[in-house]
């Protein structure tokens, strides 16, 4: 095919180039302005290249104002248990619904349907009180435990078992396998596509989540980064627009690192739950 | 030959066997589902119904007292305006745009990855660290938007500051932040088209691109499209974290959405059984809106 | 006066020369298969004359104009494909009728409220109406016109598509391997169809398939095409009797051609065996060469005699033929005869035996696979001597 510059593709290109600038501008505008001081701020220009590059300055007082290296670890241990109890959780009971014959599985099969419905925001209450009656508040148990199980991810290791040969389990149980070596050593492996799109759902879901840490989170060290951002932005006192982009720069940085480095994942991962969706 | 039957107890064993194990293994997410998500629904249903406030030892039950007083709640009946307002404007335009990019990206060989990787950063971004961004972006004092809109003699509103401005400023940033999601979407659908209907259409003298379009590609996106509309539109209902760091819910009741309302009601101001009743009205929002897509789109849009 | 022709097309892909000079000429009328192994090339060049890909170099002619600029819309050919594309969402009378209203309707007119309330637009789209019932009648699917394609069966939708291709009488058919995605009783059964149904249209066709049975048995002309080189075009009974090629014979006919090195000595004279046959009037020389010649030349004779010693290595029955695989002694080579149940009665595997070629039907070919005359040595002997 020829790759001749015509009206149409200049056309569409520079539709897509026009729009990307558009899509890309408040990442721009945040790193220029993370160097920008006070004065040249309020001058309100336009210009991206800060005349006194403020950089270290504001990066600093980002960096003391709230303990970034905390909210990153938080933010990944909390995560990180969400996903892995998720995974240990979801895995087994997917392959039971899809392999396995037992009298519960229309049942299962309909709380499933069911839970898929529900989100956090809606079961929230109750369980806050709950937690609350109990003293968990401010603690990692209240972070991971509601989101320890993940109905889609059921629901999204299901699809994929469902299209898994039987024929493989078959073979397994000839050699003799247990149906623990059976779910340890045959599906487990054959799983991973589906675990790794899972689990990037999971992780930039949760990573991303307000509404429950904020709600069970009064205490700055069990913050998780969007909350920790809230309580910077609380602290800030002013129009500290300088300090404010730094410390969004920051917090920012690390999901979008993960997913510059793992993009294709990332894309391969909301495909599969789209064409399963 | 012989004749062998099978002793009735060993298929009967194998079959006990794997039932066993099935319990065994979906036990710990029957256990947890029952817990986190059953048992709650049905305490927020309950709860629903009493007039319950944190902090107060005992309750009573007040029946469709709460109800009662959510239709005449004016705070609420905003909300919901506020929330239909923006899902309208979100869900569209967001649907528009994300398959107006995918199919320039698919028509567009060069530049693929790139393109898809800039149009999907604001999804893999922080919402609460890029809605600041956008404060910043919307300032109408010194944000770089009014700043430019003034290079062209346009005086640019008080985005997030003017009560008829403020639910069209927090779309934008909602817009902005799906698009990337719903084009990945379509990306992964347009490339399922199988490619001989193409061929097809045009020996059977399908020369536009509008025509293309109609003839194949909308027809055989079906699917997908239902799907992104179903996801935009819970996404939309669900407007949460824009509003708490830049609005909450202000000017003036003008941002005022239903996360936002049953946030403040039942844990800032701790009114659960109130809010309790607000979370039954968005749930059967959410459901209805569900199964209103799948009833009647479902069937239109799958051929086999 | 040919009716389309192809000359000298070339295409290549990524520094692979996928088409190597192919060039054809169809008469009026005619039902051509092109043949040959995957990756010959044989469906892009039928891409390239329904337009839908472009050819490097080469002219493409269908009448009397030349195609290679225009866009596969505007050359009034059709084209079923393999998996017959028929649009999902539409009715088989649906189908039937866009390259109608593609043709006949302007944009306009194909809006779907708007479109009504134009003038004339209903007149039109009853005359289509009109010409897809006709089709439909014709190929017996007019009850099927309110069905979708996934409420079909595989036979009934390539019908449909069938259809679809010969409702606006194009200049010239193309098929891209229609029958393969049917069931292997019903293939036979539609290549009945699709034979009568080119009769019946009289519009020449370029019929694509892998299936060499299928070509012979359905073709006016063959063409055969081997990695980009059209090798031979001509009648089924000469591409089978005849070739051009030792590809040509290798490809076709099943079971497959018996293919046996040896060489020409400086006075022509091949020996093989107790096989002599002299290759003139082809040039002396000594040179390489291979015999060819078709399981059912091949006899079997006991052990010791006939011009070859083999070993029965193992017997396929087929019914109403054995196909015996025997090892020849000292070659090493396998060869395959076929015989009736009855010459192959009390054989088993490990029997010694013997073989002879019907000297008649031997073919030669020569190192770069051009066949060469072959003719038993003692018959021009005696011409020669004749003198």
């Amino acid at each position: 095919m020829t790759q001749t510059l015509t009206l149409g593709r200049l056309f569409r290109l520079s539709l897509l180039s026009l729009g990307a600038l558009m899509f890309l501008a408040p990442y721009i505008f945040m790193i220029s302005t993370a160097g920008k001081d006070q004065s040249e701020i309020f001058s309100a220009s336009l210009s991206l290249i800060p005349q006194h590059f403020a950089y270290v300055a504001n990066f600093t007082k980002a960096l003391t104002r709230v303990s970034m290296q905390n909210l990153l670890l938080n933010g990944v241990i909390v995560c990180g248990l969400i996903l892995v109890l998720q995974v240990v959780v979801a895995v087994p009971c997917a392959y039971a619904l899809a392999k396995l014959k037992f009298g519960a599985a229309r049942f299962m099969m309909a709380l499933v349907m069911l839970g898929l419905l529900v989100p956090i925001h809606a079961t929230a209450l109750p369980l806050y009180v709950a937690f609350d009656k109990l003293s968990l508040l401010n603690s990692y148990t209240a972070l991971v435990a509601p989101f320890s199980i993940s109905v889609f991810g059921i629901f999204l290791f299901l699809q994929f078992f469902r299209a898994m040969p039987d024929d493989l389990i078959h073979a397994a149980r000839l050699d003799g396998m247990s149906e623990a070596g059976i779910v340890a050593r045959v599906i487990v492996p054959n799983a991973w596509p589906a675990v790794t799109a899972f689990a990037i759902f999971s992780v930039v879901a949760h990573w991303n989540d307000l509404f429950w840490p904020l709600i069970v989170v009064t205490n700055q060290s069990y913050a998780t980064p969007p909350l920790g951002l809230l309580f910077f932005r609380a602290a800030e006192a002013g129009d500290d627009y300088g300090a404010l982009m730094a410390a969004t720069l920051i917090i920012t940085l690390p999901l979008v690192i993960a997913f510059l480095l793992a993009q294709k994942r990332f894309v391969e991962g909301i495909t599969m739950t789209g064409l399963k969706g | 030959m012989a004749d062998i039957a099978l002793p009735f107890s060993a298929v009967d064993t194998a079959g006990r066997r794997e039932a066993r194990t099935a319990w065994l293994l979906a036990s710990p997410a029957i256990l947890l589902m029952l817990l986190f998500i059953v048992l709650p629904t049905i305490a927020v249903i309950v709860l629903g119904f009493t007039d319950f406030e944190l902090g107060y030892g005992s309750f009573r039950f007040v029946g469709l007292e709460n109800y009662a007083e959510l239709i005449s709640d004016r705070t609420f009946r905003r909300s919901l305006w506020n929330t239909t307002v923006y899902t309208a404007i979100v869900t569209p335009v967001s649907i528009v745009l994300g398959l107006g990019i995918a199919l320039l990206i698919e028509s567009e060989p060069r530049g693929r990855d790139f393109f898809r990787t800039v149009y999907f950063l604001p999804v893999a971004s922080l919402l609460v660290a890029m809605a600041t961004v956008w404060q910043y972006l919307f300032h109408p004092g010194i944000g770089p938007l009014n700043t430019f809109l003034a290079l062209f003699g346009i005086p640019g509103p008080n985005w997030l500051g003017a009560s008829s401005t403020v639910i069209y400023g927090l779309s934008i940033i909602g817009i902005w932040q799906s698009v990337g999601f719903n084009m990945v979407l379509f990306l992964a659908g347009l490339t399922a088209i199988p490619r001989e209907l193409y061929s097809a259409a045009e020996v059977d003298g399908v020369k536009s691109s509008i025509d293309r379009f109609r003839l194949v590609t909308w027809p055989m996106l079906g699917p997908t499209t239902l799907f992104v509309t179903t996801i935009s539109v819970i996404n939309s209902v669900k407007v949460f974290e824009t509003v708490k760091t830049l609005t909450e819910g202000g000017p003036n009741k003008a941002s005022e959405v239903l996360l936002w309302t049953i946030y403040q009601e039942g844990f800032i101001f701790l009114r659960v059984g109130y809010a309790s009743a607000m979370t039954v009205v968005f749930l059967a929002i959410l459901v209805v809106l569900m199964v209103l897509q799948y009833r009647f789109l479902d069937r239109r849009v799958h051929y086999t | 006066m040919s009716v389309f022709s192809l000359r000298d097309i070339r295409k290549s892909f990524a520094g692979n020369a996928i088409l190597k000079g192919v060039s054809l000429e169809a008469e009026a009328g005619e039902f051509i298969a092109l043949v040959g192994p995957s990756g010959c090339g044989k469906s892009t060049l039928l891409r390239i004359v329904a337009g839908l890909d472009h050819a490097d170099s080469g002219e493409i002619r269908i009448g009397d104009r030349e195609m290679s600029q225009l866009t596969a819309a505007d050359r009034n050919i059709a084209m079923v494909f393999q998996s017959y594309a028929l649009y999902p969402h539409l009715t088989a009378g649906q189908n039937i009728a866009v390259p109608l209203a593609m043709r006949k309707l302007t944009g306009m007119q194909r809006l779907p409220v708007i479109g009504a309330l134009l003038p004339g637009q209903r007149q039109i789209c009853a005359d289509i109406q009109r010409q897809v019932r006709a089709m439909a009648v014709s190929l017996k699917i007019d009850h099927l016109l309110d069905r979708k394609p996934g409420q079909m069966s595989g036979g009934q939708r390539q019908r449909v598509a069938l259809a679809r291709a010969m409702v606006r009488n194009p200049s010239v058919f193309l098929m891209d391997e229609p029958l393969s995605n049917l069931d292997a009783n019903l293939r036979v059964h539609a290549r009945g169809e699709i034979v009568d149904l080119h009769r019946r249209a009289g519009v020449p066709t370029l019929y694509v398939t892998h299936d060499q049975s299928e070509a012979l048995s359905m073709a006016d002309r063959v063409a055969v095409m081997i990695r980009g080189n059209l090798l031979q075009l001509a009648a089924p009974q000469t591409i089978y009797d005849d070739p051009s090629h030792i590809e040509v014979a290798r490809f076709i006919g099943q079971p497959r051609i018996n293919l046996l090195p040896s060489k020409k000595d400086a006075h022509g004279v091949v020996q093989f065996g107790a096989l002599r046959l002299t290759s003139l009037p082809e040039a002396l020389g000594e040179t390489g060469v291979t015999l060819g010649v078709r399981p059912e030349f091949v006899r079997l004779r006991t052990e010791g005699q006939g011009a070859l010693a083999a070993r029965v290595e193992r017997l396929e029955f087929l019914g109403s033929e054995v196909i015996v695989f025997a090892k020849l002694a000292g070659i090493g080579e396998t060869m395959l005869a076929k015989v009736t149940p009855g010459e192959a009665r009390g054989l088993v595997a490990g029997q010694a035996i013997g073989l002879d070629m019907d000297p008649a039907h031997v073919m030669l070919f020569a190192e770069d696979g051009r066949r060469l005359p072959a003719a038993p040595v003692s018959a021009v002997l005696r011409e020669t001597t004749r003198g």
